[in-house]
């Protein structure tokens, strides 16, 4: 195999594992942020304050691996 | 096919000093805040009209987001000019990178076609510089607050092995927030970018129109987490080590 089909598997590689464990986070940040909004409604703008910061936090993971891959690619 | 730079092209020099297109970008970005600022100050009336309406309700709400975490408004509006020119200079740079012309404006530089505008947000170094200029402001505002010996006693703390290793842990979790904000903010209007340019690439009528609304969406989000994370840190910086374990607000914040 030569070095660009080896470039690309590891482009495609890269952004389809390093997606998967943020998306699940993400979700389940989601739901717990719900769960609590739901729990305690007076509560909501601290809670939605916070789950944006931790889905940031989380996408961040993700958003690492797409850096990766794109170096990979393009540089 | 379209062309992606991962480097942000040189579109002049300045003596031997290249000038990039986002670093030119973000020059207009400053002039237009600060052009923007001087003429409110002008304007300022005891009796508000509507522009500084407007601004007197999103400082205000600022403020009061910015309560919730530090505790009371005179910490917030100590710290409110930090914090907000980070979100608005990151915002403004975000948003104006989606306008119409830039990354299409394109201008010759030697013998290469290269864009003559490009969001600053792309180019590591801009997001880089202001990762570096945060995580310093935190530790020269921790310093500022509680003074150098306690703020330098979290990173080397010699009060048994568990404490030694948990401030080494912190000193590597420092420069893990340089990174982190850096890469976070890059990649997010990198690949905003890129995924615009194939979009228009591929669909140029009504299919890149849901992408733009994410793109709007994205850049105020990344400004807002650049700024709240700038904020969290400086309130658990600027809490004197012992006592801070009591507050809830700060503390919030989870790892990396």
């Amino acid at each position: 195999m030569d070095i660009n089909s080896i470039r690309l598997l590891a482009t495609f590689g890269s952004i389809a594992m390093g997606t998967i464990v943020p998306a699940l986070a993400i979700g389940w940040i989601g739901s717990k942020a719900v769960d609590a909004i739901g729990r305690n409604p007076e509560a909501a703008s601290r809670v939605q304050t916070m789950a944006i910061l931790a889905i940031a936090f989380a996408e961040a993971i993700a958003i690492y691996s797409l850096v990766i891959a794109l170096i990979i690619k393009f540089v | 096919m379209v062309q992606i730079s991962l480097k942000a092209e040189d579109i002049f020099n300045l003596g031997s000093f290249p000038v990039t297109n986002a670093l030119f970008m973000a020059f207009l970005v400053l002039v237009l805040l600060s052009l923007f600022a001087v003429f409110l100050r002008r304007r300022l009336k005891m009796v508000p009209g509507m522009l500084q309406n407007i601004f007197e309700f999103l400082v205000e709400g600022a403020l009061t987001m910015m309560d919730s975490v530090l505790g009371d408004r005179k910490t917030s509006e100590k710290y409110l000019p930090v914090v907000f020119s980070i979100f608005l200079f990151v915002l403004v740079s975000n948003w104006l990178g989606l306008l119409p012309g830039v990354g299409s404006l394109i201008i010759h530089h030697g013998e290469e076609t290269v864009p003559l505008l490009r969001s600053p947000g792309s180019d590591l170094n801009f997001t880089l510089a202001l990762a570096l200029i945060a995580v310093t402001v935190v530790n020269v505002l921790g310093v500022a607050a509680i003074g150098f010996k306690n703020r330098a006693s979290v990173f080397f703390n010699f009060k048994g092995p568990i404490d030694f290793f948990i401030g080494i842990l912190e000193l590597i979790s420092e420069f893990a927030k340089i990174i982190s904000f850096s890469f976070r903010l890059f990649g997010n209007v990198f690949a905003g970018e890129v995924l615009l340019a194939i979009m228009a690439f591929l669909v140029p009528y009504l299919v890149p129109l849901p992408f733009m609304f994410l793109e709007i969406f994205v850049g105020f989000i990344q400004a807002f987490i650049f700024g709240m994370l700038t904020l969290v840190f400086v309130a658990m910086a600027v809490v004197s080590h012992g006592e801070g374990h009591e507050e809830s607000g700060p503390h919030g914040a989870p790892a990396h």
